[in-house]
C-alpha cells in the first residue's frame, strides 16, 4: 500500500470516527450540556454572588482593583474545559470495556481512528461548552479588557488545554477496567486541581502544605495566563508556560494512550 | 440430526501447539487446529477450558506464547492484516453501540469497511431484512432483546461479507426462540459456504451445528471428531429398568441373564446394541408376570462424552 492510500485511509477512519463521536454527543446531548455548561455555570453563580463579596475583598492586591467575577471568570473556564474529561473518558472506556475495540482490532481498520474521533470531538465539546460559559459569564456581569489579539491568545490556550486534558481523559479511559473507575478517575482533574491552583484564590493566599503546589501546577498557569490575557494585566511569560504544560500533558498522555490502546483489552481480562 | 461432515478442499484454519499463559495460569497448553474451508467446527468447553483465548488468538487480537497459525493461508504473525480483511468476529458480549440506532451501526461497519455509500446503504438494508431488525432499524439496541441485539452483532459482522466467521458463545444468555432462531442463521451461513468457528458450553448446539468438535478442558484438545465419531467412543446405548420391589428385580435378572443391576435403586441396565430389536426382545423375555415400573431408552449424546473425556463427575452426580 502506498503511502498516499494509507494517509487517505487514516483521513477516512478518523473521519468515520469522528462522525461516530458526533451522534453520540448528540444523543447524550442533554447530560453533556448539564455536565459541561450547567455545573460551571452554578459555580460561577455560587462563586460570584455567594461567596465573591468576602472572596473578592480578600483578594487584595491580586484583583488589580477589578471585580471578584472578572477574577474568577479565567478560572471558569478552566473548570469547564476540565469538566469535559469526565464524558471523554466514560465513553472511551464503553468501548474499551464493550467489545467495540475488540470488533474493530479484528478489522482492517487504521489503528489510531477511535482515538483521533474521542479525542477531536472531545476537544470540539470542551470549545463548544467554554464559549458558551464565557456568554453566560458575560450576560452576568464579567468584563474582558482583552485585545483582539490578546483573544486570539485565549483562544489558543483554550484549545491547547482542551487538546492535553482530551487525551489524558482518554488514556484514563483505556488504562480503567470499568465505566464507573473511569468517571471517578478523572474526578480529581474535574474538581480536586481547580481548587488546589488559583481558580478561585491566589495560591500564595494558601496553606502552606498546598502553597508550593498550587503555584506550580499547571492549572494554575493556564488560568493565570488566561486572567492576565482577559483582565489586560501584564501576561508575561505566564501564556508561554501554560502551552509548554499542555504540551507536556498531551505528550504524555498520548503515548500512555498509545500504549494502552495497543496493549488492548486482551491481556487483563476475559481469560476464558 | 448432525450435518453430513463436508470434505475439507482448502485449509481455512491451521494452528500448531498454541500456547497462552497470563503469569501462573496455563489457559492454553498446546493446541493443535486443522478446519477445512466451508466447515463448521465447534470448540466445546466449559467455562475456563480456553475457547474465548484461541478466538481471541485465531482473530489476531492477541499473540500466542508459541506456537503458529495461518488463517485463510495467512500467517498470524505479519499477515494480521490481511488476515483481519477476510474475518468476521462475533464476540460473546454483544459489542454493539448501543448509542447508535440499528441502521447507524450497520452503516458505521460499512464506512469502516470503505463501501461506497450506495453499497453500504443496499447491505444494510438487506441485513436488516434478513435478521428480522426493519422494525427496530431506527431504534437504538438500547430498546432491543438478548436475541436481537445477537442478531445486529452478527449482522454488523456480515457488512463485510467475510468467508470465515468466528462466532464465540452465539447462543449463551439467549432464550430457547433466539437460540433457535441463531442456529438457523449459522446453518444459512454454513449453506452459503462460509467457514464457522463457534464455541459453545452447550453439547447439543455442537451436535447441531457442526460437522467436526473439538472438545477443550483444561486448555487442551481431548477429543476432536465428528459428533457421530465423537459419541462412538463412549460405551453403547442401554436400556434402564426400574422395578418397584427387589422380588420384581430378582426376576428380571434371571429372566433377562445379562446386564447390570442396581440393587439400591432397584434398576437393572441392560445393553441396547440393536435398538428396536433388543428392545422387542427384552419385553419378550420379561414376559407378563414381571412389573417394570419404568422403563428408559438411553443413547450416548456429547454429555456422556464430554463427561467421560475430561475425566469430570458422571454426568448422573452432577445433574
Amino acid at each position: 500500500m502506498t503511502a498516499l492510500t494509507t494517509l487517505a485511509m487514516a483521513a477516512q477512519d478518523s473521519a468515520t470516527m469522528l462522525w461516530r463521536e458526533i451522534k453520540h454527543s448528540i444523543r447524550l446531548l442533554r447530560l453533556l450540556i448539564v455536565t459541561a455548561i450547567v455545573v460551571p455555570v452554578v459555580m460561577l453563580v455560587l462563586f460570584d454572588y455567594v461567596l465573591g463579596e468576602t472572596l473578592g475583598h480578600g483578594l487584595g492586591d491580586a484583583a488589580r482593583g477589578a471585580l471578584y467575577v472578572d477574577y474568577l471568570v479565567p478560572g471558569i473556564l478552566v473548570m469547564t474545559v476540565a469538566g469535559g474529561c469526565g464524558p471523554t473518558a466514560i465513553n472511551v472506556s464503553v468501548d474499551m470495556t464493550g467489545g467495540f475495540v475488540d470488533r474493530i482490532r479484528t478489522m482492517a481498520v487504521v489503528r489510531g481512528a477511535l482515538l483521533a474521533g474521542h479525542v477531536g470531538v472531545s476537544v470540539l465539546r470542551m470549545l463548544v461548552a467554554t464559549a458558551a460559559v464565557t456568554a453566560v459569564a458575560l450576560l452576568l456581569g464579567f468584563r474582558p479588557k482583552a485585545s483582539v489579539e490578546d483573544w486570539f491568545a485565549v483562544v489558543g490556550i483554550v484549545a491547547a488545554f482542551s487538546f492535553a486534558l482530551a487525551w489524558l481523559s482518554a488514556a484514563i479511559g483505556l488504562v480503567t477496567k470499568s465505566v464507573a473507575a473511569a468517571n471517578g478517575s478523572t474526578l480529581p482533574l474535574s474538581f480536586l486541581l481547580p481548587f488546589l491552583s488559583s481558580t478561585f484564590v491566589p495560591a500564595d493566599s494558601m496553606p502552606a502544605g498546598v502553597r508550593w503546589f498550587a503555584a506550580n501546577q499547571p492549572f494554575t498557569a493556564v488560568v493565570d495566563s488566561l486572567r492576565a490575557l482577559l483582565t489586560g494585566a501584564p501576561a508575561g511569560n505566564t501564556p508561554y508556560l501554560a502551552l509548554a504544560w499542555c504540551a507536556a500533558i498531551a505528550l504524555v498522555s498520548f503515548l500512555w494512550a498509545q500504549a494502552a490502546f495497543r496493549r488492548g483489552t486482551g491481556d487483563m481480562i476475559r481469560i476464558t | 440430526m448432525s450435518s453430513p461432515t463436508r470434505p475439507a478442499t482448502r485449509t481455512a484454519i491451521a494452528a500448531i501447539g498454541l500456547r497462552k499463559a497470563y503469569g501462573e495460569k496455563v489457559v492454553l497448553g498446546g493446541v493443535d487446529l486443522s478446519i477445512g474451508e466451508g466447515e463448521v467446527f465447534a470448540l466445546l468447553g466449559p467455562n475456563g477450558a480456553g475457547k474465548t483465548t484461541i478466538v481471541r488468538i485465531l482473530s489476531t487480537l492477541i499473540p500466542p506464547d508459541a506456537g503458529t497459525a495461518t488463517v485463510m493461508g495467512h500467517d498470524l504473525r505479519g499477515g494480521a492484516g490481511a488476515v483481519r480483511a477476510v474475518i468476521g468476529v462475533t464476540g460473546q458480549f454483544s459489542a454493539v453501540d448501543n448509542l447508535l440506532t440499528g441502521e447507524e451501526n450497520l452503516l458505521l461497519m460499512g464506512r469502516l469497511l470503505h463501501l461506497p455509500a450506495a453499497e453500504r446503504r443496499a447491505r444494510a438494508a438487506g441485513l436488516l431484512e434478513r435478521f428480522d431488525l426493519v422494525d427496530a432499524a431506527k431504534q437504538t439496541p438500547a430498546t432491543y432483546s438478548g436475541g436481537m441485539k445477537r442478531r445486529l452483532d452478527i449482522a454488523m459482522t456480515l457488512m463485510g461479507r467475510p468467508r470465515l466467521i468466528f462466532l464465540d458463545e452465539p447462543t449463551t444468555g439467549l432464550d430457547p426462540r433466539s437460540r433457535y432462531t441463531m442456529w438457523q442463521i449459522i446453518r444459512d451461513l454454513a449453506a452459503e459456504g462460509v467457514t464457522i468457528l463457534l464455541t459453545t458450553q452447550y453439547l447439543e448446539e455442537a451436535d447441531q451445528l457442526a460437522h467436526r468438535i473439538a472438545v477443550l478442558d483444561r486448555g487442551r484438545i481431548v477429543a476432536e471428531g465428528t459428533p457421530d465419531e465423537l459419541k462412538r467412543r463412549v460405551p453403547g446405548a442401554h436400556i434402564r429398568l426400574r422395578f418397584a420391589d427387589a422380588t420384581s428385580l430378582d426376576a428380571a435378572a434371571r429372566a433377562l441373564r445379562e446386564g447390570t443391576r442396581n440393587d439400591e435403586e432397584l434398576e437393572l441396565q441392560v445393553p441396547n446394541e440393536r435398538g428396536i430389536r433388543s428392545l422387542r426382545d427384552l419385553l419378550a423375555r420379561l414376559g407378563d408376570d414381571i412389573a417394570v415400573e419404568d422403563l428408559s431408552i438411553h443413547t450416548p449424546d456429547l454429555e456422556d462424552v464430554f463427561f467421560a473425556l475430561t475425566g469430570s463427575a458422571s454426568k448422573e452426580q452432577t445433574r
